[in-house]
């Protein structure tokens, strides 16, 4: 078999895992490239039934608005049933506090409101696009990564994972996060979304955008941005390598409009995909910590 | 291209992490960004070259609490493959972990340092590869920049070697004298090695086969789901969802479902891109049958005339991950494939010591052990002796108060 084949015949597998073995799992739906590529997944898995789980956006507020666009679109095609948490509302009510600062950024508040979404609809699994070749402490987790009630990964808590055997016994209030695409590579992602012909929001392909330079990435110039006087604003032409909300994501420069170029791009590129992300140049071991506080 | 899972033995001194990091620079697998982190490091070769075994460094809570999680998983591809390198911590609880990584891997490299040779640690690195039947095995003699690349010392370990791979029954063993630490035979061929004719490792893992189907294996599949879209158009739609473990099913062909026993006719195999005539090893896929018969998730469906052992008494070996010691008046649960029973471990049968390969007398195992045991389960299980059909030959044992997975079981035979 060829390996996309290998990878998509495994993960079709680990979805129909979920299916099986939770009550009440959800597939974390967030409009960017690899939560995409799970939805065409479960297509593969589930087709012609229904999708045995909604799919659940964690929405910052702070989105890209083609992403939102994208989003509303693809799950009106599906005909699948769209649950969102907003941050805003946790916001609003105080449950979570908004940053202030020149870096002020919603990305860490989403763990609060995917939370409270576990919580309120007693999710036990949730199916998440994280992949193992993104960061250092993804590359530990297991592909059924069992949380406490408080959301929390406990590395040293994880279960040996033999064979394709996934035990997901869980005690009530934990619940486990499924990552059936796991052993994919960015590279691999993009080359599957050629293969399959996988529609993904406009800010993939280049275009002309207003940006202002943060801590030597560029980053689109929006209101949502906390911008002052010496923020220089440029016109560039622009391309988004992994979709987050607008605060934490970073643009590469770039005049690629068409897929093969951006895989070429991609294969040939000296710097990793999350090293566009702010949120992981906080400090060595930023992810791990997020996601020992929940984060997916 | 095809994707090539391995695992690397050996223990830090071994140089390990440095052939990792190795392959990962040699390949230009090394991105910008980590390149950077790495050489901020203060950790450096005496000759002052980058300390590549950095690339396999650990969390920042392995570090602060002394542990070490079991395999982190490591990605890189050349023209030819694309590779999944499972990492198992060399030191404490390192019986689990290698288990663990070799379950899922094709092919494991062995790392025998050339001053030391063929020692305990070798025999027990072995031992779980064979124990876990993977299909090939690579000795790398390492640190061959340290016995002056001599000839005779990599003859004399690769004649020790063979001896030991023949008492454990492994088949399919290749040598290749490298030093991680100055790349030789790695990536790149060694100039300082001239009598060495052989590929280098990365050479090796490029081309040596896997995957191909083997049309031996008796046909499988573990029923996951049943699609039943229930709508006006579908009614009467019934699909049996799962993925072949091992052989090929075809549309005609006649099939039982184990263990009930009833029997049917595949009538279409399904999948969203199209039906298919024939479902290979390794293949997702949605069963359609000629009749409606009682099937569920964690049935097993295979070919009529070679069918899986079907029984509630197993004997299996089995490897113990947890701290806790097996309980053999517990109940515990068992997962094999699609099915989850509950069983005990009534009887030990013997403890096998790895370092010398002796069976031992047992009442119980502790983390890390490694033995005999009888099992009855309360459902009956589908299955394949481990060693004939490794695809539907494992199990795992779930601890039923904690729900933490306690033991790997390849299973044996039926009782």
């Amino acid at each position: 078999m060829d390996y996309l084949d290998q990878l998509e015949a495994e993960a079709i597998a680990i979805l129909r895992e979920v299916a099986g073995q939770f009550e009440k799992p959800a597939l974390l739906f967030s409009g960017g490239k690899d939560s995409i590529t799970l939805v065409r997944l479960a297509e593969k898995a589930f087709r012609p039934g229904k999708f045995p789980f909604p799919l659940v956006h964690v929405d910052t507020g702070h989105n890209f608005p083609e992403v939102i666009e994208f989003r509303d679109q693809l799950v009106q095609k599906l005909g699948e049933k769209l649950i969102i948490g907003h941050v805003q509302d946790a916001i609003d009510s105080g449950r979570a506090i908004e940053q202030k600062g020149k870096n002020a950024s919603r990305n860490a508040l989403q763990t609060v409101s995917l939370l409270e979404v576990i919580e309120k609809n007693q999710f036990d699994a949730c199916i998440g696009g994280a992949r193992r070749d993104e960061e250092k402490a993804r590359a530990k987790e297991r592909i059924f990564s069992v949380r406490d009630e408080f959301g929390q990964w406990d590395p040293k808590r994880q279960r040996p994972e033999l064979w394709n055997t996934f035990n997901g016994k869980i005690h009530k209030g934990e619940n486990v996060r499924v990552f059936p695409i796991s052993n994919w590579t960015e590279l691999d992602v993009w080359n599957y979304i050629k293969r399959e012909n996988i529609e993904i929001p406009s800010i993939y392909y280049s275009h002309h955008r207003e940006v202002i330079e943060r801590n030597g990435v560029w980053m689109a110039a929006h209101e949502f941005l906390n911008m002052d006087a010496d923020d220089k604003i440029y016109t560039k032409s622009v391309r988004f390598r992994t979709v987050g909300d607008m605060t934490c994501t970073a643009a590469v420069e770039s005049e690629k409009t068409e897929i093969d170029d951006i895989i070429l791009e991609i294969s040939q590129s000296k710097i990793s995909e999350r090293g566009a992300r702010m949120d992981d140049k906080v400090s060595e071991a930023a992810m791990e910590d997020r996601k020992k506080g929940g984060y997916f | 291209m095809d994707i090539l899972k391995f695992l690397t033995a050996g223990s830090v001194d071994d140089g390990k992490s440095t052939l990792i990091g190795r392959l990962l620079y040699d390949t230009d697998s090394v991105l910008a960004d980590q390149l950077e982190a790495i050489q901020k490091s203060n950790r450096k070769n005496d000759d002052g070259t980058v300390d590549l075994a950095i690339l396999t460094d650990g969390l920042k809570a392995e570090r602060e609490q002394g542990i070490t999680i079991d395999v982190a998983y490591k990605y890189f591809q050349t023209e030819k493959r694309k590779f999944i390198i499972a990492d198992t911590p060399g030191h404490i609880q390192y019986t689990r972990n290698m288990v663990t990584g070799a379950s899922n891997a094709d092919l494991a490299i062995i790392l025998v340092d050339a001053r030391k040779g063929v020692i305990e640690q070798t025999i027990r690195h072995s031992y779980l590869v064979s124990l876990l039947a993977l299909e090939h095995v690579v000795v790398c003699v390492n640190k061959m920049d340290m016995v002056d690349y001599s000839e005779e010392v990599f003859e004399k370990i690769h004649a020790d070697y063979h001896q030991l791979a023949i008492k454990l029954g492994i088949k399919e063993v290749t040598f290749i004298p490298v030093s991680a630490l100055k790349g030789d035979n790695i990536v790149n061929d060694s100039i300082n090695m001239p009598w060495y004719k052989g590929k280098s490792l990365l050479a090796h893992l490029e081309t040596v086969p896997v995957h191909q189907v083997d049309h031996l294996l008796p046909a499988r599949m573990a029923v996951q789901w049943v699609v039943r879209p229930q709508t006006d158009e579908l009614h009467d739609y019934r699909g049996y969802a799962g993925r072949v473990l091992s052989g090929a099913l075809s549309v005609g062909e006649e099939i039982k479902v184990y263990p009930s026993g009833n029997k049917s006719k595949i009538k279409r195999i399904e999948t969203f891109d199209g039906d298919l005539q024939i479902a290979e090893e390794g293949k997702s896929i949605t069963l359609h049958l000629e009749d409606e018969i009682d099937i569920s998730r964690g049935d097993m469906i295979g070919e009529i005339e070679r069918s899986p052992l079907v029984s509630n008494q197993i004997e299996a070996d089995i490897c113990w991950m947890d701290t806790r010691e097996l309980d053999t008046t517990a109940t515990y649960f068992i997962q094999h494939q699609s099915k989850v029973t509950r069983c005990k471990i009534k009887e030990v049968l013997y403890k096998v010591n790895i370092n010398t390969l002796e069976k031992v007398n047992a009442d119980t195992f502790g983390l890390n052990d490694i033995g005999r045991v009888e099992i009855k389960t309360a459902d009956e299980l589908a299955f394949d002796p481990y060693e004939s059909n490794k695809r539907n030959g494992g199990a795992i044992i779930i601890d039923s108060r904690t729900n933490v997975t306690v033991g790997a079981l390849m299973l044996r035979a039926a009782l």
